[in-house]
C-alpha cells in the first residue's frame, strides 16, 4: 500500500476515464485497511479509489506500476476480489497514506460485484499501456511547486495558503461534480437498458405495436439522446416536437427565403434560426428531422437534396428548373461564367449558384469547362447549333 | 380467438413496459435537475468537465446533442454551448473560405471562434469544436474533419475529398506544400495519379501553384499559411513595414 499517492481525484488533460465500480474495500496484502467503501475508477493511466463518505480521502497508483493481477472467486461471506501485484514505489512517489508496506500486492474486494467487468477493463488497460502514448498534463506539478513554495517569507505564506484553499475548493466541486454525474450515469444507463429491451419487442412484434405507443417512445428516446435503429428504419426520426418545429419553421422562414430569391442552404437556416433564437437553440438533427416533415405536412417550404449532397429549403413556389432557364441566358449573356462570377452577378450564395449551373449542365442546357484555372460554365450549343 | 388474445397480452406487454420507462423517465428528469441545480456552472467552465461528460454518454449509448428537446440540452445547457458553436464555426468558415478553398486548421478556426466570441467568453477548446463540427455534418454542406499530422484540417465545402486526397493533405502539412517528385517518392505513385490529386485540389481553390519555385512547381496548402508561416499583425505594422 506504499506505492499509492494521495489525489485530488480529478482526471488529468489526456487521462480517461475507462470504467468506474462502487462497494470496493482496499486491503494491503492480507491486512483490513480502513479504506472499507470506496468507488474505484480505472482510467488509462491510474487506479484511483476514493472514499464513499468521505470525498477528501482519494489516493491513486500509476497503471505501470502493476506487474500482474489475478482474480480470486467469492466465497461464503466473501466478495470477490482482484488481487494486485505491484512494482516497488518509485523514490520521486508523490506522498500517500503509507510510507512502507511489507507486501508486495493489495486486494480489491467487490462488495456490491462488478468484478468481472473491471478485472476484463484493468487487462485490458495493463496490456494496451495507453498511459504511454498519452502524455497528461501538468495538473500534478502545481500542486507540488505550492507545496515546496512553503518555505519562502512570511507573509508569502497566507497568501499561498488561501490560493491553495481556493484551489482545493474548485477541486472539491470538480470531484463532487464528477462524483455526482458518475451516479448520474448509471442512472442514464440504465435508462438506455430499458429502452433496448423495449425496442427489441417492438422489432419481434413488427407492427403489432400501436403508432400511439410507438410515437410515446419516440418522444422518450429523444429526451434522452437515445438513437434507435429499429424505429428509424420503420417510421423516421420524427417526432411530434419535430412536426410542430416544421410548423414553426414554415412561419419564421417565409420572408427570409422571399428575400433571398426563395431558396436557402440548410446551415444558412441553422444560423439565421438559431442566431433569432439567441437560446434553446435547435441541434442541427432537430432542424433536419423537421425539415423532412416539411412536404408530408403540406407547408408552404420543402427540404430539396441536391445530386452533391447539399441540402437547401425551398418555397413551394419556387421552381428551381425554371431558375435554370434564367441563368441559362445570364451565362449566354456574358459567354461564360463560373460559379463565383454567377454568384456575384445574381446576389446568391457560390454554394448555390455551383449548385443551379450543375443542375442546368445536368439539364442539358450547359457545358462545363474544367480546367487548374477554374470550373466554368458556356451555353450548351451542341444543343442548340447542330 | 385466441390469435386475438395473443395479440392483446404482446400489447399488454408493452404497455407495461412504456408505463416504467415514462416513470423512470420522469424520475431521471429530477435527477438531471439535481445535478444541474449543483453543477451547470461546471459543464459551460471546464472544458475537461466537458470531455468526461461527452466520454460518459457515449460509453453508455447517449447522444446528449443529439437534440435541443433533450434533457441534456434543456437542463444543463450542453445542447447550447455546442449549436451556438455550430453556428460560430459556419460563419468563420464562410469568411474564409475564399482565401483557403474551404480547408482550415483546427487551430486557426479556434483562434477565429475564439476572437469572434470576445473577450468574457468562455474557453473553447479544440474537443469542443470537433465535436460541434461532427454534429454539423448532417446539414449536408460538406463540414467533415480530415485527419493530418498531429492535428485536423476542418473541410466546410462539399468538395469530395476521397483516400488520395487526404493522404496529400497529409504529406502536404509537414511545410504547407508539396510537390509531384516528394508524392512520388513517399507514397510511390505515378506521377499520373499524383497530377489528378493535386489537379482536384488545385480547382477546389484548396492549393495554389507555385510555378516560380526552384526546380519543380510547388502546391502550397492556403490553410497551413497562418499556422506555418504568417502571423496576425495589426494594421500600424503593415504600414511601418511599407516603404
Amino acid at each position: 500500500m506504499d506505492r499509492f499517492s494521495w489525489t485530488t481525484g480529478l482526471l488529468e488533460l489526456g487521462e480517461t476515464l475507462v470504467l468506474q465500480q462502487r462497494g470496493v474495500r482496499l486491503s494491503d496484502g492480507e491486512e483490513k485497511l480502513k479504506f472499507d467503501s470506496g468507488v474505484l475508477l480505472l482510467s488509462t493511466h491510474r487506479l484511483i479509489w476514493r472514499d464513499q463518505k468521505n470525498h477528501e480521502c482519494c489516493i491513486a497508483v500509476p497503471l505501470s506500476q502493476i506487474v500482474f493481477i489475478e482474480e480470486q472467486a467469492a466465497g461464503i461471506g466473501k466478495s470477490a476480489k482482484i488481487v494486485v501485484h505491484l512494482h516497488p514505489a518509485s523514490s520521486n512517489k508523490e506522498p500517500g497514506p503509507f510510507q512502507s508496506s511489507k507486501y508486495s500486492y493489495i486486494k480489491l474486494s467487490f462488495k456490491e460485484h462488478g468484478q468481472i467487468e473491471f478485472y476484463r477493463r484493468l487487462s485490458e488497460e495493463i496490456t494496451q499501456r495507453r498511459w504511454e502514448s498519452m502524455p497528461t498534463g501538468q495538473a500534478m506539478q502545481v500542486n507540488k511547486d505550492s507545496r515546496a513554495g512553503r518555505i519562502r517569507a512570511v507573509g508569502i505564506v497566507g497568501i499561498e495558503r488561501k490560493l491553495e484553499e481556493k484551489r482545493k475548493e474548485t477541486d472539491k466541486n470538480i470531484s463532487e461534480a464528477f462524483e455526482d454525474l458518475s451516479k448520474l450515469m448509471e442512472k442514464a444507463k440504465e435508462m438506455v437498458e430499458l429502452s433496448k429491451s423495449i425496442a427489441n419487442k417492438i422489432k419481434e412484434k413488427q407492427g403489432d405495436i400501436t403508432e400511439d405507443e410507438t410515437i410515446r417512445f419516440k418522444s422518450y428516446l429523444l429526451s434522452m439522446g437515445i438513437a434507435n435503429p429499429v424505429t428509424r428504419e420503420t417510421y423516421g426520426s420524427g417526432t411530434q416536437y419535430h412536426m410542430q418545429l416544421a410548423k414553426q419553421l414554415a412561419g419564421i422562414l417565409q420572408t427570409p427565403l422571399e428575400e433571398r430569391g426563395g431558396i436557402m442552404s440548410l446551415t444558412e437556416v441553422y444560423c439565421l434560426v438559431n442566431r433569432a433564437r439567441g437560446l434553446e437553440l435547435l441541434s442541427p438533427e432537430d432542424l433536419v428531422n423537421a425539415c423532412k416533415m416539411l412536404e408530408s405536412l403540406k407547408l408552404p417550404l420543402r427540404l430539396r437534396i441536391f445530386d452533391s449532397g447539399v441540402m437547401v429549403i425551398e418555397l413551394q413556389s419556387h421552381n428551381e428548373e425554371e431558375m435554370v432557364a434564367a441563368a441559362l441566358e445570364t451565362v449566354s449573356e456574358k459567354g461564360s461564367l463560373t460559379a463565383d462570377e454567377f454568384a456575384k452577378l445574381v446576389g446568391m450564395s457560390v454554394l448555390l449558384a455551383k449548385e443551379r449551373l450543375l443542375l442546368a449542365e445536368k439539364m442539358g442546357h450547359l457545358c462545363r469547362d474544367d480546367s487548374v484555372e477554374g470550373l466554368r460554365f458556356y451555353p450548351n450549343l451542341f444543343l442548340t447549333q447542330s | 380467438l385466441p390469435q386475438a388474445k395473443y395479440k392483446e397480452r404482446g400489447t399488454v406487454l408493452a404497455e407495461d413496459q412504456l408505463a416504467q420507462m415514462s416513470k423512470q423517465l420522469e424520475m431521471f428528469r429530477t435527477n438531471l435537475e439535481e445535478f444541474a441545480s449543483k453543477h451547470k456552472q461546471e459543464i459551460r467552465k471546464s472544458p475537461e468537465f466537458r470531455v468526461q461528460f461527452q466520454d460518459m454518454c457515449a460509453t453508455i449509448g447517449v447522444d446528449p446533442l443529439a437534440s435541443g428537446k433533450g434533457f441534456w440540452s434543456e437542463m444543463l445547457g450542453v445542447g447550447d454551448f455546442y449549436y451556438e458553436l455550430g453556428v460560430q464555426i459556419i460563419e468563420v468558415c464562410l469568411a474564409l473560405k475564399h482565401r483557403n478553398g474551404g480547408l482550415i486548421t483546427l487551430e486557426e478556426l479556434q483562434q477565429q471562434v475564439l476572437k469572434g466570441r470576445g473577450k468574457f467568453a468562455q474557453d473553447v477548446s479544440q474537443d469542443d469544436l470537433l465535436r460541434a463540427i461532427k454534429k454539423l455534418k448532417v446539414l449536408g454542406s460538406g463540414f467533415g474533419i480530415i485527419p493530418v499530422g498531429g492535428t485536423f484540417l476542418v473541410q466546410s465545402v462539399p468538395a469530395e475529398l476521397n483516400m488520395d486526397h487526404t493522404v496529400v493533405l497529409q504529406l502536404a502539412e509537414k511545410k504547407g506544400f508539396v510537390t509531384v517528385s516528394e508524392i512520388r517518392q513517399s507514397l510511390k505513385w505515378e506521377p499520373e495519379r499524383a497530377r489528378q490529386v493535386l489537379e482536384h485540389l488545385l480547382k477546389e481553390g484548396m492549393a495554389w501553384l507555385d510555378t516560380q519555385a526552384p526546380g519543380e512547381p510547388q502546391y502550397w496548402l492556403p490553410a497551413l499559411f497562418t499556422e506555418l508561416y504568417s502571423q496576425e499583425i495589426t494594421p500600424e505594422e503593415a504600414k511601418e513595414a511599407m516603404p
